[in-house]
């Protein structure tokens, strides 16, 4: 990718002869390399170094048009301007997209977050040596079939004709290990374990064995469950899974298009248990990926979604912000039609509970460790979902893995239905979060 | 007569910054030809035992009508490489947005260097690799031509409304409605230093429409897309009336439906999309990547009965138009029939390059990949179970309780085989017939035990388009099958 500098210098450049008066830019360029490893030889290693830029511009009749494009000279800028300025005709007349009232608005957090990369070598024996521990963990585990170790730097940047610049570089690395396991006349099983971090140095590697040891163990002994309804234990990633494929519940493009479980009024009702309370935030200090501006130039900032199991916030770009006359808060995505998504949740205990409760002491419960199949079982437009888990039936501490499971039920219901959030929160790659009670959820086993 | 170790012509390292190449920007043709073996020759230099490259540009576009309005009109301009480098059974990936002789050169470079190669001394030849005469479906088959037939912007827009249009008619209780359509054209260029050099186009277009409808508390999605490569008059095509139709009807249908009661249950699933049963269930199990990874239960069964004797199975790239048919995959090699299953035995598998080299099994033109950003890996193409002797008649009468999955969503398999996906729109098959709607239901199982109980499939053989994501991306695949019935499946509800 060239400089930001010199991207700005050639776009104003062309767009002034094309005649084009407004414009902006989002763009992206990442260097990454990852590893992947065998029964202790490297598998696959893979590079990348690869840009793309959008542009929007707008017409005379201040109607939008966008082009994306990975070719970002001066060549392949004036063609994306070209294209974009053709689709230009064919955009919305009513609720036009705008710059951001905030693109040039201070940023508060750093921009700048990079490590050095290691070398491949080092990477390969890291992963090399988490496979040979994983295999040696114990008998039955036979192959860590899905593992890698990569590492990323990533930089952005928005500019607009108005003046709008600026930009930002991340790096991070991430390691999973998915483990498989055989053993004479009993079915395969398999888990796994996934952490990030700025650089290898900093990442919890001995953390990330273990954890994907311990659950592979924990599942050798399995059973078949009786359907049936029970008070299910939500891991931190499974809790977050299910949020983050509900997310139409706070996204206002969503609302708007009348593609979500809220309305408008929605706001200030009580959607779940007291007990509960979420904020997306972006720039968390646990988020490695932290983004300090959106796809429009917006700085991202921290949001609370649900309050005391109240809705509190909807997130917005700066269209949506406008229609709601609101601010807008740095969750856009830039193109023909600027969709609106989350960043980084933090769930955390509202109201004080009445009771707590504790997995070494209760009984008959569902700890769902994992759920599977987002992308199938969950009706996001209904509030339905239907998926397979990973999990174990909990009795007084101790965990029996189950054979083969699906939890089912409606999502709205389950926000009300939570009955204790524990205090100690978990970092996983969306979020931040306690382990989640829930009463009378519907398990079909056998 | 003398004899000497190189020709005179072969190339010296040293003069490689003096070279001039001027490939065409805008097409993969011969000119890339002098570049390309080169850079192979170069490679091999270097040590490797293969180099391949993976040239590709896209012009993509979608569409997005929102109830009256068109909402989005995105453009993308996309080019890209990859070059893939083996020493040994050891290969590394290298992507890069730069198709310039020196970004080429520098993405080889980095290839080498993560497998411990160098380029040869400034003194060293770069050996020729004599890539064969260009392979180019392109030309061959008259597919310059196709990306200017497709419909322009304004095109897409009218159908588009006129489609919703025919949808506010046909349905009731809308809470919204979408059209979609995108146009991915492709065109490819792959040179590898066994001499591999082929060039090919790829069209491949969706409609579709994603409807909600609500009534209080009561609320249906259905969503329906057709699929076409290789028909630049595709969008003009579609029969935007009858699927409006049919979307409606599902929409009303199960706007009331109960929740499906879990249990286990025999099925009957329909013929088009419901082949996602064997795509997940199976298909992806019969990939040599999942042989790689020893998490397929099917690795050391070809020519053992894994499935139930009424039970043929095909991959294959050929068939005219279907969404997963390609005249040569991702790594040069012509598409071909495979049959997979013949009466429940399992025949073949399903191999890219790799995976034949690490597996032992023949390729089969399947190396397939979403982009440039990934090295081609087995992926399906057009996959469907083959038909019967039954009616559909004879698969109903033989259920007294059962479920009828008329319209299955996504799925996906784990590396132990288990399964699962989701059905969108269900009924309660008693007595032989259909009697109410049911939904919510997310069918479960593991792969070797379900295969074994696909015990009665129709005549009504039927393909669908579909979207299948794993280690080399997104590709767009055909399932099929005619309609099957299941014995016995957990069926996940409430």
């Amino acid at each position: 990718m060239p400089n930001i500098d010199e991207l700005a210098g050639y776009t104003q450049a062309s767009a002034e002869r094309l005649g084009i008066k407004k414009f902006d830019i989002y763009g992206s360029s990442v260097d990454e390399t990852s590893v992947q490893v065998d029964s202790g030889e490297p598998k696959q290693v893979k590079a990348s170094n690869r840009s793309s830029v959008i542009v929007r511009v707008w017409n005379k009749d201040n109607t939008v048009g966008v082009t994306s494009t990975t070719d970002v000279d001066r060549d392949g800028i004036d063609l994306a301007l070209k294209t974009a300025y053709e689709a230009s005709f064919f955009g919305v007349k009513e609720n036009v997209p705008d710059f951001s009232p905030e693109a040039t608005a201070e940023l508060k957090a750093d921009t700048e977050a990079t490590a050095p990369q290691a070398p491949v070598s080092q990477l390969i024996d890291t992963l090399i040596e988490a496979e040979k521990k994983l295999l040696q963990a114990h008998p039955a585990i036979k192959g860590v079939p899905y593992n890698g170790l990569s590492q990323r730097d990533f930089s952005r940047f928005y500019l607009n004709s108005n003046g709008a610049m600026r930009n930002e570089a991340r790096s991070y690395t991430s390691i999973y290990l998915y483990t498989k396991t055989e053993q004479e006349g009993k079915k395969p099983r398999s888990a796994g374990a996934f952490r990030i971090n700025r650089s290898l140095e900093q990442i919890d590697l001995q953390g990330c064995v273990q954890e994907a040891a311990e659950k592979t163990i924990s599942h050798l002994d399995y059973e078949k469950i009786k359907s049936g309804k029970y008070r299910v234990v939500f891991s931190p990633e499974a809790f977050l899974s299910l949020l983050g494929a509900f997310s139409n519940l706070f996204n206002a493009q969503n609302i708007l298009d009348k593609q979500s479980l809220s309305t408008p009024e929605s706001l200030g009702k009580q959607i779940a248990s007291p007990l509960l309370s979420v904020c997306d935030d972006a720039l968390h200090p646990e988020n490695i990926a932290a983004e300090t501006f959106d796809g429009e130039g917006t700085p991202t900032r921290r949001i609370a979604l649900i309050t005391n199991g109240v809705l509190s916030n909807f997130i917005h770009s700066a269209g949506t912000a406008k229609r709601f006359n609101t601010q807008p808060t740095g969750h856009a995505n830039i193109g023909a039609k600027v969709s609106v998504s989350s960043h980084f949740y933090h769930v955390f205990p509202g109201e004080n509970a009445s009771q707590e409760y504790s997995l070494d002491s209760a009984e008959n419960i569902i700890f769902i460790d994992d759920v599977q199949a987002l992308h199938a079982g969950v009706k996001a437009l209904q509030g339905s979902f239907s998926l397979p888990f990973d999990g174990w039936i909990v009795n007084n501490g101790k965990k029996t893995s189950i054979e083969s499971a699906t939890v089912a039920g409606d999502f709205l219901e389950l926000l009300q239905s939570i009955v204790f959030v524990e205090q100690e929160p978990e970092l996983t790659p969306t979020g931040v979060c306690p382990k989640i009670w829930v009463d009378n959820l519907s398990i079909t086993g056998e | 007569m003398t004899l000497s170790m190189h020709p005179s012509t072969l190339l010296l390292t040293r003069e490689l910054p003096n070279l001039q190449y001027s490939s065409t920007r805008d097409r993969f043709d011969e000119t890339w030809e002098a570049p390309l073996s080169t850079l192979l020759g170069l490679g091999r230099a270097a040590g490797a035992d293969f180099v391949e490259f993976f040239l590709e540009r896209v012009n993509y576009i979608n569409c997005l009508a929102e109830d009256d309005t068109i909402t989005s009109i995105s453009p993308r301009l996309s080019t890209g490489a990859g070059v893939r480098v083996f020493r040994g059974k050891a290969d590394c990936y290298v992507s890069t947005n730069d198709l310039s002789f020196t970004g080429l050169k520098a993405a080889l470079e980095k290839g080498l260097s993560i497998l411990g190669l160098q380029l040869p001394a400034p003194n060293g030849y770069v050996p020729e690799i004599n890539l064969e005469l260009l392979r180019d479906y392109a030309t061959k088959k008259g597919k310059e031509s196709w990306l200017a037939g497709c419909s322009s912007m304004r095109e897409m827009g009218e159908i588009l409304l006129d489609a919703n249009a025919q949808l506010k008619q046909k349905a009731t209780h809308v809470q919204s409605r979408r059209a979609v359509y995108f146009r991915d054209w492709q065109e490819v260029l792959v040179a590898a230093s066994d001499g591999t050099f082929a060039r090919d186009i790829r069209l491949t277009q969706s409609v579709g429409y994603n409807l909600l409808c609500a009534d209080g508390a009561n609320r249906s999605s259905i969503s329906k897309r057709v699929g076409s490569t290789s028909e630049p008059d595709f969008l003009r095509s579609w029969n935007y009336q009858t699927d409006a139709e049919e979307v409606a009807e599902s929409a009303g249908k199960m706007l009331y439906a109960d929740y499906v009661e879990s249990g286990n249950y025999p099925i009957i699933m329909a013929n088009e999309f419901g082949g996602v049963i064997f795509h997940e269930a199976c298909g992806h199990l019969l990939e040599t990547t999942q042989i790689e990874r020893k998490t397929t239960p099917f690795a050391d069964k070809k020519g053992e009965k894994i499935a139930h004797e009424s039970l043929t199975a095909w991959d294959e790239g050929l068939s005219q138009d279907a969404f997963g048919t390609i005249d040569m995959d991702d790594e040069g090699m012509p598409a071909q029939r495979t049959l997979l299953i013949e009466n429940g035995i399992l025949k073949n598998f399903i191999s890219d390059r790799t995976g034949s080299m690490r597996t032992g099994h023949p390729r089969t033109g399947s190396g397939r990949r979403q982009n440039y950003t990934y090295a081609a890996a087995s992926r399906m193409r057009n996959t469907y179970i083959a038909p019967g002797n039954y009616t559909n008649e004879d698969l109903f009468a033989s259920i007294d309780k059962g479920i009828y999955c008329k319209k299955m969503g996504g799925g996906s398999v784990g590396p132990t085989g288990q399964f699962n996906f989701a059905v969108d729109e269900a009924y309660l098959i008693e007595n032989g017939k259909i009697t109410k709607p049911l939904k919510g239901a997310t069918l479960i199982g593991d792969a070797q035990e379900i295969m074994n109980k696909i015990s009665m499939c129709s005549q009504d053989l039927g393909l669908a388009a579909g979207f299948c994501g794993s280690v080399s991306g997104s590709v767009y695949v055909t399932v099929g099958q005619p309609h099957i019935k299941v014995d016995s499946i957990t069926v996940g509800g409430r």
